[in-house]
């Protein structure tokens, strides 16, 4: 069972339906399964994830204070690190020991919390260089130009249509490295849509954003769902986390604590916990920024009676 | 001042043997710096085992020249492999660390007296040229135009190591225009990001250094051929700093900066040279200032100064990009 579109309105089959709201419970079409992930530096374990399910076609955030873990998850998920246990499947496939190139081959691609925009490249070159599969990458068969010239046509096309798709069509010939901080974000999305992947891990892509930006980007996500992809992406804000995702997964301490809709996590006492006790005075989300706002205002004007 | 004589040095210079030994191992170091990024210290090491490979090649084993030159190339890359094996999965220091110790070790090994009888110790090998100058089409005279007349001999050796360059720009430019070269120069601005697309990194690093490597060792043969012999004194750390100032002038990243730097360089230090030189024996340098043998050294002095100016005044070098150069730094 899969996210559909209804004929008329945008009505999603909830694929969530009927999955009780419990770490590490089992999805109905996952696509993503990892079990006993665990990872130590020295003394301290930053990850120990039990077991972790991503649904198919849904956008599932990871959420979580700062330290919680999140992006060494994505690290280990994705082989940018190597866990000290742990196994996981990706469409059935299991990742464990494959370097990080032969994940992304295989269609789960990532993108950086960092953007790494590819500076001295043109903004075209980072989009072609998105693109697998290519006859004119291999050093001998590069020499030889007719043999790749019609596939790079082919990319080219492929690569104007996300950069129009991006807002980016009229920076094309630009180093990547003149864009802006949010075109960057946007570049980095586009890039690794080049490579066609199906599961797109997007590590805090809303950071460092503005506002507005930060809506084109929400977007951008919920299109990629419309579009088939399955989405985990990692968020602080939790408006955004509201706004876009269907599943909602709380990291805290190297592990889950929760999982559910956005609805019940931000009730889940646990949450509240993680999210207050690591951090005293964070809001979880708008309201909850309001009361508190509300209640210091309070204190403050009792305090100058 | 004879300033006649001073210029046609200086144009003989630009294109002579050292202008083209140069190209080739700064060709190769533009490849590996240049455009893939790695941090290659002993481009040195590579001319000197693709030079002992050649000459060890034909007077021990009695091997045809050709043979001896694939030999050599052969060294040059089994070289790549073991430096790179356990270096390119580090970070770029590493590499470099590696490569300037490597050289050095080489070096040291082929001049030690333990195996003279098939090295030469520190006195280097001979007599291994002949099939080079054998083949010679060129008859006997003296040729060319201007200042640059030269004889057969002289000729024949430019004319083949200008060819080299030219291939060896010709294939670098071939593979940097390609995906290969986008792979590669991707690698230079971010691994990770690389790899998040796909892309087998080390392999990359891997054909990268070996290829620079393999340009360097031709540059090696060159050099060795050439001359007609090799001593290991020849392969100091030097002539790679030499390298990296020539693709530093002309400009990083860029095909014909490595090649035109080369011949900048050589002319520059000739020019200099000839202008102290002078100076000092004709007394505008008084004596007690500066010697005719304190002399020789004054030029490298003089060269830094000016590339120091180079760096300060237009970073990129000749042929580079502003543009690209105040990216790196962002």
């Amino acid at each position: 069972m899969t996210a559909q579109r209804g004929g008329f309105a945008k009505v999603h089959l909830d694929p969530f339906d009927g999955v009780e709201e419990q770490p590490g419970v089992a999805k109905p079409d996952a696509i993503l399964v990892s079990d006993s992930i665990t990872r130590r530096f020295g003394g301290l374990t930053a990850v120990s994830v039990d077991h972790c399910e991503v649904q198919r076609g849904a956008i599932t955030a990871l959420i979580g204070p700062n330290g919680a873990g999140k992006t060494t998850f994505f690290n280990l998920l994705t082989g940018f690190d190597k866990p000290d246990t742990g196994m996981w499947t990706f469409e059935g496939t299991p990742l464990r020991g494959l370097t990080s190139y032969r994940v992304a081959r295989l269609g789960m691609v990532r993108t950086f919390q960092l953007t790494k925009s590819l500076a001295r490249l043109s903004v075209m070159d980072n989009m072609k260089l998105g693109a697998t599969g290519q006859t004119g990458e291999g050093f001998f068969r590069a020499l030889f130009k007719p043999g790749w010239r019609e596939q790079e046509e082919e990319i080219t096309v492929r690569a104007d249509g996300l950069l129009e798709r991006f807002n980016l069509a009229h920076m094309r010939e630009e180093y990547a490295g003149e864009l802006s901080g949010g075109q960057r974000k946007l570049l980095e999305m586009a890039r690794a849509l080049m490579a066609q992947p199906q599961l797109l891990m997007l590590d805090e892509p809303m950071a460092g954003v503005n506002p507005a930006l930060a809506q084109t980007i929400i977007g951008h996500v919920q299109q990629l769902r419309e579009d088939g992809l399955t989405v985990v992406f990692v968020e602080h804000d939790m408006d955004v986390v509201r706004t876009i995702s269907d599943w909602v997964v709380v990291m805290s301490e190297g592990e889950i604590i929760a999982e559910g809709r956005h609805s019940s996590i931000v009730a889940n006492p646990r949450v509240i916990d993680a999210y207050l006790g690591a951090h005293h005075g964070t809001p979880l989300d708008r309201e909850e920024q309001d009361r508190q706002l509300a209640e210091a205002q309070a204190e403050l004007e009792e305090g100058a009676s | 001042m004879h300033w006649s004589a001073i210029i046609e040095d200086t144009l003989r210079a630009g294109v002579g043997r050292e202008a083209i030994i140069y190209a080739l191992a700064a060709i190769g170091l533009n490849v590996h710096f240049g455009y893939t990024g790695l941090l290659n210290f002993g481009q040195v090491g590579f001319m000197a085992i693709g030079g002992y490979g050649v000459a060890i090649s034909v007077l021990e084993f009695d091997l045809p020249l050709f043979v001896g030159v694939l030999v050599g190339i052969g060294c040059a890359v089994l070289l790549a492999l073991v430096l790179g094996l356990p270096t390119l999965r580090l970070r770029a220091d590493y590499l470099a660390i590696v490569t300037i110790a490597a050289s050095e070790i080489f070096r040291l090994m082929i001049s030690a007296p333990s195996w003279r009888d098939f090295t030469g110790g520190s006195d280097g090998l001979t007599g291994f040229s002949s099939g080079f100058y054998d083949v010679n089409p060129i008859p006997d005279g003296v040729y060319g135009f201007g200042p640059w007349r030269y004889n057969e001999r002289t000729l024949w050796a430019l004319l083949v190591g200008w060819t080299l360059v030219l291939l060896a720009t010709l294939l670098v430019w071939l593979v940097i225009r390609s995906p290969w070269g986008r792979v590669v120069k991707a690698i230079r601005e971010d691994e990770d990001a690389v790899r998040s697309l796909g892309k087998n990194v080390y392999g990359y690093k891997m054909q990268s250094l070996i290829l620079g490597g393999c340009i360097g060792a031709v540059g090696g043969m060159f050099w060795v051929i050439a001359q007609a012999s090799i001593v290991p004194g020849n392969f100091s750390p030097i002539p790679t700093f030499y390298a990296y100032a020539a693709l530093i002038l002309g400009g990083m990243a860029r095909i014909w900066g490595p090649v035109v730097g080369s011949m900048i360089f050589w002319a520059l230090l000739s020019f200099t040279q000839g202008v102290v030189n002078q100076a000092v024996n004709e007394g505008i340098i008084p004596s007690w200032l500066m010697d005719a043998n304190q002399a020789g050294n004054v030029r490298f002095i003089l060269v830094g100064v000016g590339l120091m100016l180079l760096l300060i005044f237009r970073p990129q070098g000749i042929f580079g990009d502003r543009r690209e150069i105040a990216l790196q730094d962002r």
